[in-house]
């Protein structure tokens, strides 16, 4: 096939008015780690779920592998692998069970179901755990299984929405590894989703961020992390902050920006380590009474912040709130 | 156009077999009331005189036939149901993003849902010969078969349908009391219908399961209300009108 792997413009979903994705245009090529990173409740599932035809766009269109997601379903379909958000096995039936009953349902015969299930398996790490009853598989295990699953039958981009939902850092260490070795040993275009900033930023190749429904940015996150440039310092303080003492702050040099948050002074500051006296004192004679400093290099978080104005954790929540009240409403209406 | 999934519809009945003989704690439980009712009814009414029976049929004999068809009713519509299950534990996910087409899918869930429940109602053919019901023969043994492979599809398509305009599994116990308890009690699997008052009599009338418990008795025991050819008529119309309104609901029902 010519052409991206995906192609969407103008991509969006109304559910009962509330409009969980905004006319998103994406392009993603063949081969690549893509990620979407954002809050829950952003769109990033939804996104998703367009692409693979479990969810008709209510405006815009896209293509992926080339075939329109709401024209030629079955042809997407072929062409994808999906591991969901949740759990999706039937838990009576054993790893191999699932595998096999996944790959009759894409139509694969016995030999080659047979030759493909070993390979997906010791992908995974899973070879013992085959004849193993899904009920008695880990939370971590079950994800890795629902990865082979998703690779089983050879799809051209595989999806993943939040793969390490959940999973202690171990488990989401080995998922990473995983998800590196399919997309490099087998080629196949991956495209995930999440809200952990550190899996964008180790995994994905490029991220998109997104945040109520649109793409407010997309790069790689090194270059995302070089539009920060300078280190992040961080002033907890006592009390309010007054304009003052953010005037006064702004004013130092090496400090390009200052970001106030409560009690929370976040600096983009050039050199900080050079800088951090000079901080420290100006923000006394402001009249601030520091209780903390901290400094670190720039991180996805620091570019989420910056593109929309707050941070990813303090989105979460009313996010969250907000697309649960929504689904409410659709389960009420559907009765 | 028609599109079927061969290795798909496989692919599903396989899962129901799988799970079928694996959950064999599931299978006694469902089947412990359709023999308790055997039992007690058939050894607690044996001698007793009740009006209406065809002459030269024991109690037994004309109970067996229902009971089988009470299991058929039970199994099968839980067998339809059972895709609220495959919902909440989002396996449903997974048969949906598949390549294949709905058709395939209520096909393969429901040839999977029958051959389950047939496979309960010659459970209870055992102990029903054991207790002395006489099976008139190969050829009624084999056309009974047939009303058990139509009473199961009928009642697990109406699970479907019915599963396919639920959210969640709230609705599910009043399914089963409100619409299975009343079709088993109406159908005359326990007694003549024609014991009951005209006004509940009209309504036994619209039960399918009388016409497949009555058929059940014709070919098994050779003693029917109505002429089997007409039990089986009206019972193939409402297994193809169960089927099509299943199919129809599960296409337009949403996945999440």
């Amino acid at each position: 096939m010519d052409g991206p792997a995906i192609a969407a413009s103008g991509l969006s979903m109304r559910f009962n008015g509330f409009l969980a994705v905004d006319g998103v245009d994406l392009r993603i090529e063949k081969g690549e780690l893509f990620g979407l990173l954002g809050p829950n409740g952003a769109g990033k599932s939804t996104i998703i779920k367009m692409l693979t035809t479990m969810l008709r766009p209510s405006a815009g269109s896209a293509a992926v592998w080339g075939y329109d997601v709401t024209r030629e379903r079955d042809a997407v379909r072929s062409s994808i692998g999906v591991v969901f958000q949740d759990p999706s096995v039937d838990s009576q039936l054993s790893g191999r069970e699932n595998l096999d009953f996944h790959g009759r349902m894409y139509g694969m015969d016995r030999k080659t179901r047979a030759e493909r299930i070993a390979e997906v398996l010791e992908l995974v790490d899973l070879t013992e755990k085959a004849d193993v009853l899904m009920e008695d598989y880990s939370g971590g295990m079950q994800r890795r299984l629902e990865i082979a699953r998703g690779l089983m039958h050879h799809p051209s981009v595989l999806f993943l929405d939040e793969p390490t939902l959940g999973l202690d850092a171990q488990t989401r260490r080995y998922i990473w590894r995983y998800i590196r070795r399919m997309n490099g040993d087998e080629g196949v275009t991956v495209v995930l989703t999440t809200h952990y900033m550190e899996e964008a930023d180790h995994l994905c190749e490029r991220v998109a961020i997104i945040d109520q429904g649109r793409i407010v940015a997309l790069d790689s996150p090194e270059r995302l992390k070089d539009l920060i440039g300078a280190d992040i310092v961080t002033l907890e303080v006592e009390d309010g902050v007054g304009d003052e003492a953010v005037r006064a702050l702004s004013d130092l040099e090496g400090v390009e920006a200052v970001d106030r948050a409560g009690s929370t002074l976040q600096l983009r500051v050039d050199r900080s380590e050079a800088r951090i006296p000079e901080i420290v004192l100006s923000s006394s004679r402001a009249g601030l009474f520091i209780r903390s400093v901290s400094m670190h290099e720039p991180t996805l978080e620091d570019v989420f912040l910056k593109f929309t104005g707050k941070k990813i954790r303090e989105t979460e929540s009313a996010g969250a709130g907000r697309m649960a009240a929504v689904q409410s409403r659709m389960r009420t209406r559907r009765h | 156009m028609i599109s079927l999934n061969y290795y798909a519809i496989y692919s599903l009945w396989l899962r129901e077999m799988i799970r079928f003989f694996r959950l064999k704690s599931r299978v006694f439980g469902s089947l412990a009331p359709p023999f308790f009712f055997l039992a007690f009814l058939g050894f607690g009414f044996r001698s007793a005189a009740i009006s209406e029976i065809p002459e030269g049929v024991d109690y037994i004999s004309f109970l067996a036939p229902g009971i089988i068809g009470m299991t058929l009713l039970f199994s099968s519509t839980f067998g339809g149901l059972s895709m609220l299950w495959d919902r909440e534990f989002g396996f449903l996910r997974e048969i949906m993003v598949a390549p294949v087409s709905r058709l395939s899918i209520v096909i393969g869930r429901t040839a999977g849902g029958v051959t389950t429940a047939v496979m309960q109602g010659l459970i209870i053919l055992v102990p029903g010969v054991a207790m002395g019901l006489e099976i008139t023969g190969l050829p009624g043994f084999l056309l009974a078969l047939v009303f058990m492979v139509l009473i199961a599809t009928t009642f697990n398509s109406l699970g479907l349908a019915f599963a396919s305009r639920m959210k969640d599994m709230s609705g599910f116990s009043l399914i089963m009391n409100f619409m299975v308890f009343p079709l088993f009690l109406l159908s005359g699997a326990l007694f003549p219908i024609s014991n009951l008052p005209p006004w509940l009599r009209t309504l036994s009338y619209l039960d399918p399961l009388t016409y497949g418990v009555d058929g059940l008795r014709g070919s098994l025991v050779g003693a029917s209300s109505f002429p089997p050819a007409l039990d089986l008529a009206i019972l193939a119309a409402c297994c193809a009108g169960a089927l099509g309104l299943g199919a129809y609901l599960f296409e337009r029902s949403d996945v999440e």
